[in-house]
């Protein structure tokens, strides 16, 4: 507020420079509010981490850390490890990646050059955003339907010519864990490319100019200063994706097969996710079963803390300020 | 199609503009450049803002090639080369004539990666380590970070980034450095350290700069170009040269009453 010198001092000058009690105690509750909200969500976390944990207790104590080496799941003897469900949960998620990197950032580079006319570009990227928005069920029975058909011919014939090469060494039966990454590749496909267009984007155009000033063509600006400049965004969408293909339930119970065992390392093998042995088998389960679930469940729930973990790390190590 | 540009005929003029005209789309935004520039000086380009001074810089590596709309007519030789002939790579003449800008921008790269980005593009196989350091003692920066070569170039002040960006730009070895605004991000003192080091550049290379600055135009420059804007009926603004001129002579004895007025500072 702006004072007038020549003014004479009015009777009571304090006045005006206090803010009433009412909206002082807003501003406060404004704050608390906000805080409850942000605490909340960390409480519900807590309560669920808390919650699984205390229903895999039992299985914790029966089991202990040779759950996660056993690949034994047998409700009848009710004898139970989770080590098929933990291969499959990271070969699937390592395949969608081996897949989804590549062609996400290659979208991303596609979407975040100046290739296409705005006009062109901006349906394609909201189409690309759209993909994010199909409901996991859905891509499942697409998978059953579609999808798979599609790759058993292709599934049988590098089976056939390269079945010496272990990856291939066992003959397809429709559903398996190939289907399943190649279900969970498209389903992160747009996290990849949005997050890693984003970071592009955000690269400012005089390190561009910076690069073509210096006699660079295109692909040696993109690929040596706008990627690097851009990695730790690109990363961080790698990361994010991979925690949603290693928690994805639907899409992969529909396609992978659900077999409880590691057979070879064929990717034409039939197994099954952590996610989708318990989508399978929660609604029947009982006891130590019920508790097993939980303890695998409390498996997930760690893994993917690691990975979110790993890619704060990564963030932040290789972020940079331009 | 890089000979062409890679032996050039030396001459003493290095640019020539023959009724160059610049467009984007339609707009016609600088008119009639006919202008030589000079080896082993430094031209100073001067004038309001919006009248296109920038615009003609950039033409001289082909950076505004990168603008959809833009093109040009008339012509603009490099020693006698046409640089806009159809055979002329865009990426082989700014390895020629290289670029500072307005905005300090290194690379959010190491200093030395900074500096070794441009020769590694080249296939540069000599001594790297020597190259950096023959850069960055050009520009006058050596001493601010040998000790720091690994650290980013982008946490380095404006001022130091700006020189880092000159060694960038000295490393490839161009024949040409333009500058645009270098200086005016910077404050007094880094502008000066800029100044003494385009002095000593001139030695080795012809530098064309943009400034807003006129003392600093006429502090630094051996010649001087004075641009205008004029806005025709539909409000649409065009820049031209008003004068070129040896810069004492523009600056002591103006042959135009604009130019007069500008250099006094009663415009612009």
């Amino acid at each position: 507020m702006t004072m007038n010198p020549d003014m004479p001092p009015s009777a009571a000058p304090m006045q005006s420079w206090r803010r009433s009690d009412t909206d002082r105690f807003l501003d406060k509750a404004f704050l608390w509010l906000t805080g409850a909200f942000g605490y909340g969500v960390i409480a519900v976390l807590l309560g669920i981490a808390v919650q699984v944990a205390k229903a895999a207790w039992p299985a914790i104590q029966q089991f202990g850390l040779g759950f996660l080496t056993s690949q034994r799941w047998d409700p009848v003897q009710n004898v139970y490890g989770v080590l098929a469900q933990l291969y499959g949960t990271l070969v699937t998620a390592l395949i969608a990646l081996l897949i989804a990197v590549p062609i996400g950032i290659g979208i991303a580079l596609f979407l975040s050059e100046d290739f296409l006319p705005d006009a062109v570009k901006r349906p394609l990227v909201f189409m690309i955003e759209l993909l994010a928005a199909v409901p996991s069920v859905v891509y499942g029975v697409w998978g059953v339907y579609v999808l798979i058909p599609f790759l058993n011919p292709i599934a049988r014939w590098l089976n056939q010519s390269f079945g010496w090469i272990p990856l291939f060494s066992s003959a397809p039966a429709g559903p398996g864990i190939h289907a399943a990454g190649i279900i969970l590749a498209i389903m992160i496909l747009p996290i990849i490319s949005a997050i890693s267009r984003d970071a592009l984007v955000a690269v400012p155009g005089k390190i561009r100019q910076a690069s073509y000033g210096l006699g660079a063509t295109r692909w040696e600006t993109i690929f040596k200063v706008i990627i690097p400049a851009a990695f730790s965004g690109i990363v961080g969408g790698i990361m994010l994706a991979l925690g949603r293909a290693m928690g994805e339930t639907m899409a992969v119970t529909l396609v992978i097969g659900n077999s409880n065992r590691i057979s070879s390392a064929s990717i034409f093998d039939q197994g099954s996710t952590i996610a989708s042995l318990l989508a399978n088998q929660f609604a029947e389960a009982g006891g130590l079963q019920l508790s097993s679930l939980m303890y695998g469940a409390l498996s997930l729930f760690f893994l993917t803390l690691i990975v979110n973990v790993l890619a704060e790390y990564i963030i932040r190590r290789f972020s940079i300020k331009y | 199609m890089a000979s062409n540009v890679q032996s050039p005929t030396q001459t003493d003029t290095v640019f020539r503009t023959e009724n160059l005209d610049i467009y984007y789309g339609d707009f016609k935004a600088v008119r009639d450049v006919n202008i030589d520039i000079q080896k082993n000086q430094i031209t100073a380009f001067i004038g309001p803002s919006g009248c296109g001074k920038s615009t003609v810089l950039r033409c001289f590596n082909r950076l505004n090639d990168l603008i959809k709309s833009f093109h040009i007519n008339g012509t603009i030789y490099y020693h006698g080369q046409d640089l806009y002939a159809p055979d002329i790579d865009p990426v082989e003449v700014r390895r020629q004539i290289g670029m500072v800008f307005q905005q300090p921008n290194p690379f959010p790269k190491t200093i030395y990666d900074n500096i070794a980005y441009g020769p590694r593009l080249l296939g540069f196989k000599g001594d790297m380590d020597e190259l950096v350091e023959t850069s960055l003692r050009k520009a006058a920066i050596w001493e601010d970070v040998k000790d720091k070569l690994k650290a980013l170039g982008t946490d380095l002040s404006g001022g130091q980034q700006q020189r880092l960006c000159i060694a960038r730009a000295i490393a490839v070895k161009p024949e040409v450095i333009l500058m645009d605004e270098p200086c005016s991000a910077l404050d007094p003192i880094s502008t000066l350290k800029i100044e003494d080091l385009m002095q000593e550049l001139k030695q080795d290379y012809t530098i064309v700069i943009v400034t807003h600055n006129m003392q600093q135009a006429s502090r630094a420059s051996d010649r001087t170009a004075f641009f205008n804007v004029e806005t025709n009926e539909k409000g649409k603004r065009t820049g031209y040269i008003v004068e070129y001129e040896p810069t004492e002579v523009l600056f002591q004895s103006p042959r135009e009453k604009a130019t007069q007025e500008y250099v006094s500072g009663r415009f612009g």
